[in-house]
């Protein structure tokens, strides 16, 4: 697991190989030994089925609700492609208030992600010795609990009147009406919860790979156990942390869920706001526009993140 | 560099302050994971609890007292059950459809290297980065301006679409560790290349496959945010509980949920045993 970072390790470098390779692939079969060109297909056979799958299930309805985004009409009397830019202006100027709070809430759930989770790989990586793997187990175990009923717990445990704010109440160590549901607290808090182990995951990784060696070297060379954090570990560390940031702050910012089940009519996010625009007003473009925006937003703050480490490095983070 | 005055008298010094620092910082760093691993486990451990909760109404809040009435009646929201049923059974058409296209992107991926590998690899990149609402929202814009009724169909449809990069990526991540010269050496040995491809390629990549296909099966049976954009009128158990999270969840629900994590559990503990197993 440790060892083989990227997959075209063995064959990357060696042209030889790689052509041999093809030459056995299975679609080529047992008399095409000599038959190079169809066996230079076989990569291209294997690749196209699932291709062909996401081409028609993920690229063509992207272009799809992207022409929709830009039609006029209504539910009743159908839509025209008339390129009416002004939809995106609209829909991002009526519900700039739930977009602006989705970016927000998505950052903030993902800075207590990174200030709780961090120190937890740290453990994990450096200090958890033989049960390293007990935690990482840990870690991964909500997800075995649908992430619906999870959330729908916090609404249990945080009820106005439940487990915790019930007593707490009774005794009068609060006010009657002090409630946790429907603020931003809670959905932040929701999202951190939901997510802090696609932060904590990534990181560890990261940590896991600095050779403890250096650090010794660095106390050997004089530096205090912060110095040799503060200058060698973290920053060895800032890959997983870029990952974390990525794949905590994405679907944060774009969930709705939280906000959903944990939320109130002030804690609306954008994800709400599409939903409706779908369902309850029927308003397919300026829907689609929102969406666009939504994704556009977090593709191009992804593709930033992804040119600064190399898709590779993060496919590889992700598929841990 | 920090303390340039240092070096000549310290070195016994910070050695001595660095190790009696470590052992006081350490429990409290050992307390701070136990309580972060406390506040993830929560919900699961309410989960398990309020499944044994003897309510009278339909409010399911606060404890009343313990009960198995819950599990004897599993069953008796019809309802309920039809989603628990449409989830299952979307799950595993999901998982053995997605497995079948994932897997020969992930093998190619890890072996060949051809033109357009680096597109592929994009593009499995752009559909996992996407957040799941854009795919959901995408997927009902296609569906609407094609007049496609949206139901059951659309939902598997989708799912396949969220699920088949995630094979991919674990089928790949598997033939990182792929020595090609294995396969050359059956070759050598006189084996034909589907032979080969049988016996060493293949028992390699089989994990592989098998966690990209529990994968696949657990993305589905809980995805929420995509089924709600394209399911019609078919309901999952993770719309359903959604949609009773308004009102109140009946405790029928965490029985479920609980059963579903101890299924959960076992399939890993199983999977988990068989690598090492394989591995011995």
């Amino acid at each position: 697991m440790k060892d083989p970072d990227r997959p075209e390790g063995p064959q990357g470098s060696e042209g030889p190989r790689g052509v041999r390779g093809v030459k056995e692939a299975k679609g080529a079969g047992a008399p095409g030994r000599r038959r190079r060109p169809v066996a230079a297909l076989a990569p291209y056979l294997m690749v196209l089925p699932g291709w062909l799958w996401l081409a028609a299930f993920f690229i063509t309805p992207v272009l799809v609700m992207l022409s929709l985004s830009l039609q006029t009409g209504d539910f009743i009397d159908g839509f025209r492609q008339t390129f009416h830019f002004r939809t995106y202006a609209d829909a991002v100027g009526t519900y700039h208030v739930q977009l602006l709070r989705s970016l927000l809430y998505g950052a903030a759930a993902t800075v207590c992600c990174l200030l709780i989770g961090y120190p937890v790989a740290y453990w994990i990586a450096f200090r958890a010795g033989r049960h390293k793997s007990v935690f990482l187990f840990l870690l991964l175990l909500p997800f075995f609990v649908s992430f619906v009923i999870r959330t729908q717990s916090w609404n249990v445990v945080l009820a106005d009147n439940g487990v915790v704010l019930g007593p707490l109440k009774h005794l009068g160590l609060l006010p009657d009406d002090f409630h946790v549901l429907a603020t931003a607290y809670a959905v932040i808090g929701g999202l951190t919860y939901n997510f802090l182990p696609f932060m904590v995951l990534p990181v560890y990784v990261a940590l896991e790979r600095v050779d403890p060696k250096l650090i010794e070297a660095a106390t050997d060379l004089y530096a205090g156990r912060l110095a040799a954090f503060v200058r060698v570990v973290l920053p060895l560390s800032l890959p997983g942390v870029f990952a974390g940031v990525l794949l905590t702050f994405v679907p944060a910012s774009a969930d709705y869920v939280n906000a959903g089940i944990l939320g109130g009519p002030s804690t609306t996010m954008i994800g709400n706001i599409i939903q409706t625009e779908y369902f309850t007003n029927l308003d397919y473009p300026g829907a689609a526009a929102l969406s666009f925006a939504l994704m556009g937003t977090l593709l191009i703050a992804v593709f930033v993140y992804a040119r600064a480490l190399g898709t590779e490095d993060v496919l590889e983070v992700t598929a841990r | 560099m920090t303390t340039p005055a240092t070096p000549a008298t310290a070195p016994p010094v910070p050695v001595a302050g660095q190790r009696r620092r470590k052992a006081r910082r350490r429990p409290g760093l050992r307390l701070y994971t136990w309580l972060v691993m406390a506040w993830l486990l929560l919900p699961i451990a309410v989960m398990i609890l309020f499944g044994f909760n003897d309510i009278k109404g339909k409010v399911n809040f606060t404890w009343q007292g313990f009960t198995l009435t819950w599990y004897e009646h599993l069953f008796a929201i019809p309802n309920l059950t039809d989603a628990l049923v449409n989830s299952l059974t979307i799950a595993l058409v999901v998982a053995v459809a997605a497995t079948l296209l994932g897997t020969p992107i992930g093998l190619a991926l890890g072996r060949y290297r051809f033109r357009g590998r680096g597109s592929v690899d994009l593009l499995l990149f752009a559909a996992i980065a996407a957040p799941e609402i854009a795919l959901g929202a995408a997927l009902l814009s296609l569906f609407i301006v094609l007049g496609v009724p949206r139901g059951y169909g659309t939902v598997v449809v989708a799912h396949v679409a969220f699920c088949v990069p995630y094979v991919a990526i674990t089928v790949r991540a598997r033939m990182a560790g792929y020595d090609p010269t294995l396969e050359e050496a059956a070759r050598d040995l006189g084996a034909g290349p589907w032979t080969a491809f049988r016996l060493v390629t293949l028992p390699m990549l089989l994990p592989g496959v098998a966690s990209g296909a529990l994968l696949c099966f657990a993305l589905s049976v809980d995805d929420y945010v995509i089924t709600s954009f394209n399911a019609g009128r078919t309901v999952t158990f993770p719309l359903w509980v959604y949609s009773a999270s308004r009102t109140g969840v009946p405790p029928q629900v965490n029985v479920m949920g609980t059963l579903i994590f101890l299924g959960g559990l076992l399939i890993a503990g199983a999977n988990v045993l068989l690598a090492r197993h394989r591995a011995v």
